[in-house]
């Protein structure tokens, strides 16, 4: 878990950049002082920030080839389960006709890769989440639009209230918000 | 080039996200949609009625079994290729220029899936058994024959509609979070909250994104081109003059990619005239159509020229016979209509100022689009109302029903691509945004 859990009172502090090239340099200066639990927020993917943030994930790529494999042996064993089950003999034509099922064999093949993909990349994602701290923060609407964020978790091993916020300050933000949490705040 | 500047950012989301918050032109588009629902009430009555009483009431018999219900299917799932095509090679290529174009043109594709995917359901004599095309456990110890491309279909269009919907929804998730964060009014929160599934833009999610979205641009390349082959292959497996020329799986792939940049050119000219894009969808976008249209209309024409030639160099005389009919026979009109509106004013596009004139672009699509109409039609009526035995000889004429149903199909076409102009975001802003980032989009620096 990258994230601070639900039992977290603090969720983390995050700063508001209102230019791309200020969140990437950002992400740089905290990975040099070791912050660890780091996530950026931007309108658009940012290529920079998968590589200072070294977010590579290469289970997705991984869950293509599984899922095609998967979708394609599916794709076969069908036809030819049910052509062993149910013979048809046409003139001696063989019941196992490996040209003639490749398609279907590619097509489900091509059904499996995508599906497990993409279906993929939103269970990683933990994806639907319709609500999520970070939307308590006052402008993170702008996230989508013109504004990019920075938050260091509270569960990272150098995160304390006030060295972070000083830390933070040093990057010259737009803002500043302490993240807390529903349950911790009631 | 300066820096771009934070206001470049928001200026693309006001301009695209705000168009489904609130619709610059509300009565225009009511009437545009009232329009398309007449179109659709009439798919309804003509399905009604087949339905009702049985193909018996389309004109199409033996020979000619397959008749407009089968080439306007081909024709629109061939319509549909261009979306894919577009979205994911400009993607692999790296071309910014994408941006503007992909999304719409993934959702032409989706709904012209959808019509090419209902046409072989009321084609069946009896659609309500239409599950028997799928494999499944049941007591009549009777399996789809998968050795046919008749099965291969159901299996290609079924994987096709649901590849290009995911592709198109997983493109369309960031966008949808942007107009959530816009959004002022209660249904309008809820509505695209539930949608964009809460995204929220952090860097881990795009970093996933980013994976998944290429990895299926990659995969839909192939599936594209492995579908309309098996469509082509449709034919092929029917040992009948005029459709077993080895050209055929290219020059299908080719003519779907052709008629559907078409379609493509003359959505772009009309939604950039009417939501006033004309900053997002630019005279580039409009050359970059024009190039592709031209690129694939060649390689169209030389699937023709291929055609004729094998005819001719193999000498058979019932393949010659063939020739003869669609050059001077009963259905030479849509020989010769598709030859000159597929390629005389295509022509045109030599010259950057036809390509760049959204007018001429929307005629030559215009043009296109029915000349590709006229070759599905010439293929399939051409070749079977004569084969080989002279008693079997007949003809086609479409009835009212199928004229009804074509009409109202593409009422079926225009009603939900009318309620994505108005409701869902049109272009794909954010990358249009990370275009301006990278330094790749000019106009905004």
């Amino acid at each position: 878990m990258h994230e601070p859990g639900g039992d977290q009172p603090i969720f983390g502090m995050m700063a508001e950049f209102d230019r791309p090239e200020r969140l990437v340099e950002a992400a740089r200066q905290a990975r040099q002082a070791r912050f660890r639990a780091l996530d950026a927020y931007s309108p658009f993917p940012i290529e920079e920030l998968t590589e200072i943030l070294e977010l590579h994930d290469n289970r997705v790529p991984i869950l293509t080839a599984v899922g095609g494999f998967l979708g394609a042996a599916l794709g076969f064993t069908l036809q030819a389960y049910t052509n062993l089950a149910f013979p048809i003999d046409i003139g001696g034509r063989p019941l196992i006709a490996i040209p003639a099922f490749l398609l279907i064999t590619f097509e489900l093949g091509v059904l499996g890769a995508v599906l497990a993909t993409i279906l993929g990349m939103l269970v990683l994602n933990r994806l639907p989440r319709l609500h999520h701290p970070v939307f308590d923060v006052e402008t993170f609407h702008l996230a989508s639009t013109d504004k990019f964020f920075l938050i260091i978790f509270s569960i990272d091993r150098r995160f304390d209230a006030e060295g972070t916020r000083e830390f933070l300050m040093g990057l010259r933000p737009h803002r500043i918000d302490l993240l807390t949490q529903p349950a911790a705040r009631s | 080039m300066s820096a771009p500047s934070p206001e470049n950012y928001a200026v693309v989301t006001r301009e695209v996200d705000t168009i489904p918050i609130a619709y610059p032109h509300p009565v225009i588009w009511a009437i545009c949609f009232g329009a398309a629902l007449v179109l659709f009430t009439l798919f309804l009555i003509g399905v009604g009625a087949t339905f009702r009483y049985g193909i018996g009431m389309w004109g199409n018999d033996i020979p000619v079994g397959w008749g407009i219900a089968i080439s306007n299917y081909i024709w629109f799932l061939g319509i549909g290729h261009a979306g894919t095509l577009i979205s994911a090679l400009l993607l692999l290529t790296g071309t910014s220029r994408r941006n503007a174009l992909s999304r719409f043109a993934e959702a032409m594709t989706l709904f012209a899936v959808i019509c090419a995917g209902l046409y072989p359901l009321i084609h069946l004599g009896r659609p309500w058994l239409f599950y028997w095309m799928a494999p499944y456990p049941n007591s009549m110890t009777i399996e789809p024959q998968f050795r046919s491309p008749l099965a291969w279909d159901f299996f290609a269009v079924l994987t096709y509609l649901t590849v290009s919907a995911l592709f198109w929804y997983i493109g369309i998730i960031p966008d949808l979070a942007a107009v959530r964060d816009r959004a002022r009014k209660r249904w309008q929160q809820v509505f695209y909250g539930l949608l964009s599934l809460g995204w929220r833009g952090s860097a881990r999610h795009w970093a996933r994104w980013d994976e998944a979205y290429r990895l299926t641009a990659v995969i839909a390349i192939p599936l594209v081109v492995s579908v309309h082959s098996e469509i082509s292959l449709l034919f092929a497996a029917g040992p009948i003059p005029g459709w077993t020329s080895t050209v055929f799986p290219p020059y299908f792939v080719l003519g779907a990619a052709f008629s559907g940049f078409a379609v493509v050119s003359m959505i772009s000219v009309i939604l950039r005239h009417a939501l006033k894009l004309g900053d997002l969808v630019t005279e580039r976008h409009l050359d970059l159509l024009g190039k592709l249209l031209l690129a694939t209309g060649l390689m169209t024409a030389y699937g023709y020229w291929s055609e004729v030639f094998d005819t001719l160099y193999g000498g058979d005389s019932q393949e010659l016979a063939t020739l003869h009919d669609r050059i001077a026979g009963e259905y030479a009109w849509s020989y010769w209509g598709a030859l000159i509106a597929n390629f005389v004013p295509l022509q045109l596009l030599w010259w950057k100022r036809f390509r760049v004139n959204p007018w001429s672009l929307f005629l030559i699509g215009l043009a296109v689009a029915i000349g590709m109409w006229l070759e599905r039609y010439m293929l399939l009526v051409v070749t079977l109302y004569r084969d080989y035995l002279v008693s079997s000889w007949g003809h086609y004429h479409p009835s009212v029903w199928e004229w009804m149903i074509f009409v109202g199909m593409i009422g079926v076409f225009l009603a939900p691509f009318l309620l994505f102009v108005r409701f869902l975001p049109v272009i794909s802003a954010f990358e249009v945004k990370a275009a301006i980032f990278k330094g790749e989009e000019p106009r905004h620096a």
